[in-house]
C-alpha cells in the first residue's frame, strides 16, 4: 500500500516535469494541439521545442495532396484516412485553407468531410490558415509535420489549398505528392502545365463518372508523356480516375502511394539526394522566413515601416533604395 | 469553432456566424452538422481554439450544451469558452448559464455584437 502511493506520486510527479517534447512524443494530444498554435503564432519557445523533437522525426510517410478548390481533396483525404486504418497505421493530417487578405481571418472547413474520424484516437487532423504574407504558411506547415511525425503517425496527409505557386511549396515537403483534377478542366490543365504538373508524382482523375473523365485522363497522360525528364529517372507519374464520395478508386491510389515509396527508397542514390534537396528547401524557407520575420518584426515596432511605406506610397523615395537600406542596416548590426 | 450539435440540420446561422467571424479577422474551424459532443470536443482540442460556438435550433440544448461544458472539464480542456446561439425557451437561458455556457444569442442579435462579445470575454491564452 504505502510503496504504491510513492509511485503514485512519483508519477505523477514526473508528468508534471515532463517538458513539452516529452509529452509530444507520447502523444499528448493537447501538447500537441498547443505546440502546433504557437509554431502557427510565431512563439520563440516553440522553435526550441522543435530542437529537441527533431531527432524523433523522420519516420512518417508524408504524402501531399493538391489540386483546385472543389475537386474534391477533402473527401479523398476522408477516405484514404479510413482505409489507411483498416491497415492499423496512424495518420495526421494537416489541412490548410486560405486566408482572407482583407480582414486576416479564416474559416477552416476542410475538417467538416473528415469529421467522422474525430473520435479515433490514431486519427489527429488539424487545420491551418495561410495567413498570406511572409510565406509563413510553408514554414508553419513543414513544422507542423514535423509535430505530427514525433507524435508517432505512421502517415501524414497534408491538403493544400487551391493550385498556385505556392503549393508547389508544400508539396515539396512530400514524399509522394497527388494531383487531383476533375473532368472539365481542360484549360486549366494547360494553365497549370508549368507549375502543379511538374511535381505531381500521382495524378487522379477524381468524379470521374462525370462526363469528359477520359479526356481528362489523355490530356494528363499527353502532358507527361512530353515531359520527358520527369520519368526519365524510372518514375512515370500514373493517372488515376477515383470517384472519392463513393470509396471507388481509393485503393489504387493507397497502392501507388506504396509503389512510389518503395521507388523512392530502392535506391540509396536517389534517396540520399531526395533527402538532400528536401534539407536544401527547407533550410532556404526557413532562413527566409526567420530574416523576413526579423528584420520587419523589428521595423514595425520602430515605426519605421509605417513611415516607409508612406513615403513608398507618396512616392518620395523609391522600394529599391528603401528595402536596401533596411536590409542592410540590419545585416550590418549583425542581426543583432 | 463553430458547431452544430446533434441532429438539426439548419446550418445557415452557423455559416453567417462562422463568416461575421472571420470578416473580423478570426481564424474559425466550422465542424459541420450532425456533431456529437464527444465529436466536438474532441475536435476543438485537435485544433486547439479559444472558444467554441454552439449552434442549436432544434431543441436539443438543454443536453447537449451542458455535455460539451462537461466533457470539455473532463479533458481538462475547460479553459475553452463555450457559448450558444440558436431558439431557446426564454427560461431555459439562466439554466445553461448555470450549467457553464457563457453567453446565449438569441435571434435579432446584430453581428457586430456577437463579435465584439468575443472580443471583449475571450482572451487567446498564452502559452
Amino acid at each position: 500500500m504505502r510503496l504504491r502511493r510513492i509511485e503514485l506520486t512519483l508519477g505523477t510527479l514526473g508528468t508534471f516535469k515532463m517538458g513539452i517534447a516529452e509529452r509530444v512524443t507520447s502523444g499528448d494530444i493537447r501538447a500537441v494541439a498547443r505546440l502546433i498554435r504557437d509554431i502557427d503564432d510565431k512563439v520563440p519557445e516553440a522553435r526550441e521545442v522543435l530542437k529537441d523533437l527533431y531527432p524523433s522525426t523522420g519516420r512518417a510517410y508524408v504524402v501531399g495532396i493538391t489540386g483546385a478548390p472543389g475537386v474534391g481533396k477533402s473527401t479523398l483525404v476522408d477516405q484514404m484516412i479510413t482505409h489507411l486504418r483498416k491497415t492499423g497505421k496512424t495518420v495526421g493530417v494537416l489541412a490548410v485553407d486560405p486566408t482572407s487578405p482583407f480582414s486576416g481571418g479564416a474559416i477552416l472547413g476542410d475538417r467538416v468531410r473528415m469529421q467522422r474520424h474525430s473520435m479515433d484516437e490514431g486519427v489527429f487532423i488539424r487545420s491551418m490558415a495561410t495567413r498570406g504574407y511572409f510565406g509563413g504558411l510553408t514554414q508553419s506547415t513543414r513544422s507542423a509535420i514535423d509535430v505530427l511525425d514525433a507524435m508517432g503517425k505512421d502517415y501524414i496527409i497534408v491538403e493544400t489549398v487551391g493550385v498556385g505557386q505556392d503549393e508547389v511549396d508544400i508539396v515539396q515537403s512530400a514524399h509522394t505528392t497527388i494531383i487531383i483534377l476533375i473532368p472539365g478542366m481542360g484549360d486549366d490543365i494547360q494553365a497549370l502545365k508549368a507549375g502543379i504538373l511538374e511535381v505531381g508524382d500521382i495524378f487522379v482523375v477524381n468524379k470521374a463518372d462525370r462526363e469528359g473523365a477520359d479526356r481528362t485522363v489523355s490530356d494528363i497522360r499527353l502532358m507527361i508523356e512530353m515531359d520527358e525528364k520527369r520519368y526519365r529517372d524510372g518514375w512515370k507519374p500514373p493517372i488515376l480516375t477515383a470517384q472519392a464520395v463513393f470509396d471507388i478508386g481509393i485503393t489504387e491510389i493507397l497502392d501507388e502511394i506504396e509503389k512510389h515509396h518503395k521507388y523512392l527508397t530502392s535506391s540509396p542514390v536517389r534517396q540520399s539526394r531526395v533527402m538532400y534537396e528536401k534539407a536544401r528547401n527547407d533550410l532556404v524557407e526557413m532562413i527566409k522566413d526567420r530574416i523576413v520575420h526579423e528584420v520587419l518584426e523589428e521595423i514595425i515596432h520602430s515605426g519605421e515601416f509605417e513611415e516607409v511605406l508612406q513615403s513608398i506610397a507618396n512616392r518620395r523615395i523609391d522600394p529599391y533604395t528603401a528595402c536596401d537600406t533596411i536590409v542592410s542596416r540590419k545585416l550590418k548590426s549583425g542581426g543583432k | 469553432m463553430v458547431a452544430k450539435p446533434g441532429l438539426d440540420g439548419h446550418d445557415r446561422g452557423a455559416r453567417i456566424i462562422a463568416r461575421a467571424y472571420r470578416d473580423a479577422g478570426f481564424e474559425v474551424v466550422y465542424s459541420g452538422l450532425h456533431q456529437t459532443p464527444e465529436e466536438v470536443v474532441q475536435a476543438a482540442i485537435q485544433e486547439d481554439v479559444d472558444m467554441i460556438g454552439l449552434s442549436s435550433l432544434a431543441g436539443a440544448h438543454m443536453y447537449l450544451f451542458p455535455r460539451v461544458v462537461e466533457l470539455l472539464k473532463e479533458k481538462g480542456a475547460d479553459d475553452i469558452v463555450v457559448c450558444g446561439g440558436g431558439i431557446f425557451p426564454e427560461e431555459d437561458i439562466p439554466k445553461l448559464k448555470k450549467a457553464g455556457i457563457k453567453e446565449i444569442f438569441t435571434p435579432g442579435t446584430p453581428l457586430r455584437d456577437v463579435v465584439q462579445w468575443v472580443e471583449d470575454n475571450v482572451n487567446p491564452r498564452s502559452s
